[in-house]
């Protein structure tokens, strides 16, 4: 595949750009290649979502995008800037200052409040916003000095969304966040995260496995067997709330 | 063939290896100190026990003036003696070739060519004396070894106001002598203090004490009460100028080996408690993180069929191996440390030999404590786990509760920054956790500064001693009591400054019932070279009319300030008065009495005597002046002050370094465990959240610090704490340990540096822990974390 043919309609500048991204992990005589030279731009503003099975090479790919781990081979640009070669004080870096991550288990600090869950953030960010604020983005005002266990799933999780995006980073990077929710809850965290996407412009990348997700992005990236197998432009976005699975 | 179950216990352990072991060694330290202290106890106990009854030690000692050998045949017939022996035992002044100082022995008499009935010699080389050789002498082992004399070589004595040359036949040991103390002396001087035994009629003639003995020592028969003995034998002995019998009991040598023995069997007592519990406490807290991680695999466990007694006892075998580790190490620890300790006794204390050959029962003792305090200490974790439904334990444990608290905690809390406010609101979730921790710490710097405690005691012994009491250059003593003119003799050698007199006659104090077998100090009202010095309030007047005596004394004999004293004097002309207390003072060494030195020669009726002089010197005739020492006749004692304090800075700071060395390494072991298990403990809990912090942006040093944050902020709030509590637990082990005793008094004086010094020790350990730990949390897969549920 190249570049051009998954390139959107309206020339947008380019915030991520991976190329030849391979991975191979190595337990004792095993090898396995998660990722096998992969290629993939994410566009400023825009919203892609990333398909595939279990060991498709999904989370590794956005683990090395989000500077969590390194390729075996291959490079990373954000920018113009490449951050394969960063160490780990520069890899940190580029965390605080421009990645926000969203999991699947939310990974709150259960002894800080919501606030300050995403205060935690906040106070080591370049240009953040008011924790209340992200909070009300994804509606959380009135749950804002509760303590993780005094939340439901679905609020954990939009608490994790609010402490993503309190930084203005310039990519958010979701790995199943509606995995360990019911599909009604799923579905109001899909929408906060598309109002971030749409609000506050975030480019932002999702990871599922769940094919009706698809339907909210700009364009979808198919994965298996560490190579993207196809990538789908959307027409039309459809609205997270009219989803259903 | 294993079990799986047993081989899962050996994974856990290898996988927990780093806390596994820092339990151990506190465990093992424990053990290792118990094992330590009680088999030294043994080895002295069993060999003193032997020594003393293989060579006859005596039962009961006197000294006299002068009485008639005659009179041993009325000694003999008192009820339940059993056997005695009479001898002549003389202070006199040693000279040995090119050592530049006059030095001091005791001559003892022992019969020509045998063995004395008591008190019987170890001869290590040579032979005993023979008759017709009155210049034969067998000298003390530590002696010869200190000046490297053999059979075959030469020292000089003065005796009696002679000179004579004395020939070495043999070396021995004795029972008498297994702690050497000249007079004047806080220390023994192997170098400077010699014993010589001598044969019978060659010290007759020297002193000429033909037929007459001036001290005694015998045996009873099993039984009899020895107290009766030293009356009957004071009575019988007073017209011949008895200074008063003791029991062994008091005898000076075997008061310091029984106070050895007390103070071994305190820190086998009191230290080891201290790490057993602490010990509990971090086993306790390891098992209950390891089964909650193991939730899952207790809930297979039972899902297969297995009961709760094998769950439960497939944890309590991790508890138990840890124990057995720590126990193992720990008595190969104490076994070493115990020779090395019964060693240094064998060094220092005359025995002829010290056999260390530990019993099983320190050993099964330090066993059986650490393992079922171990045990006892997790015996809830383990039942708990053992109880645990498989369905609930496949479940993930609820999240833990927060809240925010009350108003104050919000107000506290609100001006924190977030990750300090994770510590803060860790430490309110856990406060029993918190303050387990702290007093695990706090216990480390007590113990710290319980081991430093005793150079600051040292140091204030002598300066009290050494600055303040003898404030003399030099002291001299005579086997009789001199008269002005020898005091003037003295003022006139080279060098001299200053003679002062010192009297100190043999008594008994009694008040009442109560009756203490001591001594009565005379010092001139302008003595500037002693002093009754109160540690409190310095230096006191000598009184006019009356006594001032110790506070300890006081005690003994329930006295008080304006009551009336009854001195019984033991010598001279033996008069009894009632003398007013007029002053009470406190001090650290000994149970003294003063009076005006002018009062005690009236009351004896004598002119102006003393049995000591004080003397101050001009250093730069110090050479001279002991070259003339060497042939005063009248002089049968010299003690240097230089030399003394020298001295027991020599001797005591070597075995101080070695405790403090001991304690030193085992506080900080116990520091460290504490801290380093808090931490991996809370590694293994919110490693997860660690990571989180990460891959959110935090640096590895920001993340670090709300875990390293959180036990280091623990240790800090401990120390005041541990400081407090070393104070106590010096205060505890110095009143369990023998070192409140009739003859000294060790004050509970903490210097603040030795505060200082113990927190920094305790600080450091604290941050190798978090050296350690930080290099886990630096390793700390960001990836694999948050994949997984926790």
């Amino acid at each position: 595949m190249t570049k051009n043919e998954a390139a959107p309609a309206i020339e947008r500048a380019v915030t991520l750009s991976a190329r030849g991204l391979t991975k191979v992990y190595r337990t004792g005589d095993v090898t396995v290649t998660a990722l096998d030279h992969v290629d993939l731009d994410l566009y400023s503003g825009e919203m892609v979502v990333l398909l595939g099975a279990s060991g498709s090479g999904k989370s590794t790919l956005l683990n090395i995008l989000g500077g969590l781990d390194a390729p075996t081979e291959g490079r990373v640009y954000f920018h113009d800037t490449d951050i394969t070669g960063s160490d780990d004080r520069g890899l940190t870096a580029y965390r605080r200052d421009y990645v926000g991550f969203v999991f699947q288990f939310y990974n709150l600090i259960s002894s800080l409040t919501a606030r300050e869950n995403v205060a935690l953030v906040t106070e080591i960010a370049a240009d953040p916003m008011d924790p209340a604020e992200a909070l009300g983005i994804v509606g959380l005002e009135q749950r804002i000095d509760h303590f993780p266990a005094q939340l439901s799933g679905g609020e954990q999780q939009r608490v994790a969304i609010a402490r993503a995006i309190a930084k203005q980073p310039a990519v958010l990077l979701c790995d199943e966040p509606t995995g360990a929710l019911d599909s009604k809850t799923g579905v109001v965290v899909l929408e906060a995260i598309e109002r971030v996407n749409r609000e506050l412009g975030t480019t932002t990348a999702i990871i599922t496995h769940n094919s009706v997700t698809a339907a909210i992005a700009d364009r979808v990236v198919y994965l298996g067997d560490g190579r993207i197998t196809r990538v789908d432009r959307n027409s039309r976005r459809q609205p997270a709330g009219e989803l259903q699975w | 063939m294993i079990h799986a179950l047993d081989r899962k216990v050996l994974r856990d352990l290898w996988r927990l290896k780093g806390q596994v072991l820092s339990i151990a060694l506190v465990i093992a330290s424990g053990v290792a100190l118990l094992v330590m202290s009680l088999s030294t106890y043994e080895a002295l106990s069993m060999t003193s026990s032997a020594y003393y009854e293989r060579y006859n030690f005596g039962h009961v000692f006197a000294n006299v003036k002068r009485a008639p050998r005659t009179l041993g045949d009325r000694i003999r017939m008192l009820d339940g003696v059993q056997t005695t022996e009479l001898r002549i035992s003389m202070q006199a002044v040693l000279d040995v070739a090119d050592f530049p100082e006059p030095l001091m022995g005791r001559v003892v008499s022992i019969p020509e060519g045998r063995q004395p009935s008591l008190n019987r010699l170890v001869l290590t080389s040579g032979r005993f004396v023979e008759a017709g050789r009155p210049n034969e002498v067998v000298v003390n082992r530590s002696f010869s070894d200190a000046h490297g004399l053999r059979p075959g070589d030469a020292l000089t004595a003065v005796m009696n106001g002679k000179r004579r040359q004395l020939e070495i036949v043999g070396v021995a040991a004795s029972p008498e002598f297994i702690y050497v103390l000249s007079p004047f002396a806080l220390m023994p001087d192997k170098k400077r203090y010699g014993i010589l035994w001598m044969g019978q009629e060659a010290l007759e003639a020297a002193f000429d004490y033909d037929g007459a003995f001036n001290d005694l020592s015998l045996t009873v028969r099993r039984g009899t009460d020895t107290r009766k003995t030293v009356l009957e034998l004071d009575a019988l002995l007073a017209p011949y100028g008895g200074t008063g019998a003791i029991d062994r009991k008091d005898h000076l040598s075997n008061w310091f080996v029984q106070n050895e023995l007390a103070q071994n069997r305190a820190s086998a007592r009191v230290l080891p408690t201290i790490f057993f519990l602490v010990a509990a406490f971090l086993t306790n807290t390891a098992l209950t993180r390891l089964i909650a991680t193991e939730r899952n695999e207790i809930g297979l466990m039972k899902a297969f069929g297995y009961s709760n007694r094998e769950v439960g006892l497939h944890y309590a075998k991790f508890v138990v191996a840890i124990a057995v580790l720590g126990i193992v190490i720990g008595w190969v620890l104490g076994a070493i440390l115990g020779r090395m300790s019964t060693d240094s006794y064998a060094i220092n204390l005359n025995f002829p030999m010290l056999i260390y050959r530990p019993s099983p029962f320190a050993f099964v003792i330090g066993a059986l404590v650490s393992l079922s305090i171990s045990l006892l200490a997790t015996a809830k974790a383990v039942r708990k786990a053992a109880a645990l439904p498989p369905v609930v334990a496949m479940n993930p444990p609820a999240p833990p509760q927060f809240r925010s608290g009350g108003a104050l905690t919000r107000a506290l809390i609100g001006w924190l920054d977030e990750p300090s406010r994770i510590i803060a609101r860790q430490l309110s979730r856990w406060p029993a956790r918190a303050v387990v921790t702290s007093v695990g710490f706090g216990g480390a710097v007590a113990m710290m500064v319980l081991s430093l405690y005793f150079t600051d005691v040292v140091d204030e012994l002598a300066r009290v001693h050494f600055n303040e009491v003898q404030r003399e250059d030099l002291a001299l003593g005579f086997n009789e009591p001199q008269s002005s003119v020898v005091l003037n003799e003295i003022g006139h050698l080279p060098g001299v400054l200053s003679v002062e007199p010192l009297r100190i006659v043999a008594a008994d104090l009694v008040a009442g019932y109560r009756t203490h077998r001591g001594t009565l100090h005379g010092v001139a009202q302008d003595a500037a070279l002693t002093q009754v010095f109160d540690v409190r309030r310095g230096a006191l007047a000598v009184p006019e009319h009356g006594v001032v005596m110790t506070r300890q004394l006081a005690k003994k004999l329930d006295l008080a300030v304006g009551q009336d004293v009854e001195v019984r004097v033991l010598e001279g002309r033996r008069p009894v008065v009632r003398l007013p207390v007029v002053g009470v003072y406190e001090s650290y060494i000994g149970m003294f009495a003063y009076a005006d030195i002018r009062a005690i020669d009236r009351l004896l009726l004598e002119r102006p005597m003393a049995e000591y002089v004080n003397v101050s010197i001009d250093e730069a005739s110090t050479a001279e002046l002991l070259r003339e020492l060497k042939d005063l006749p009248a002089v049968s004692a010299v003690a240097m002050k230089s030399v003394a304090v020298q001295n027991f800075h020599d001797t005591i700071g070597e075995t101080l370094m070695i405790f403090v060395g001991f304690f030193g390494a085992f506080s900080f072991a116990l520091g460290f465990g504490v801290t380093y298990n808090a931490q991996r403990i809370a590694l293994s809990e919110r490693g997860r959240e660690l990571s989180t912090l990460r891959v959110l942006g935090f640096s590895r040093g920001e993340a670090a610090y709300i875990l390293l944050g959180e036990t280091t902020l623990l240790a800090c709030l401990s120390l005041p704490f541990g400081c407090a509590l070393g104070y106590v637990l010096t205060g505890v082990f110095i009143n369990a340990g023998g070192f409140q005793t009739e003859l000294m008094r060790v004050p509970l004086l903490i210097e603040p540096s030795t505060y200082g010094v113990a927190v920094s020790v305790l600080l450091a350990a604290c941050a190798v822990s978090c050296l350690v730990t930080k290099r886990w949390i630096d390793r700390l897969d960001l990836v694999a974390v948050l994949k997984t549920r926790e």
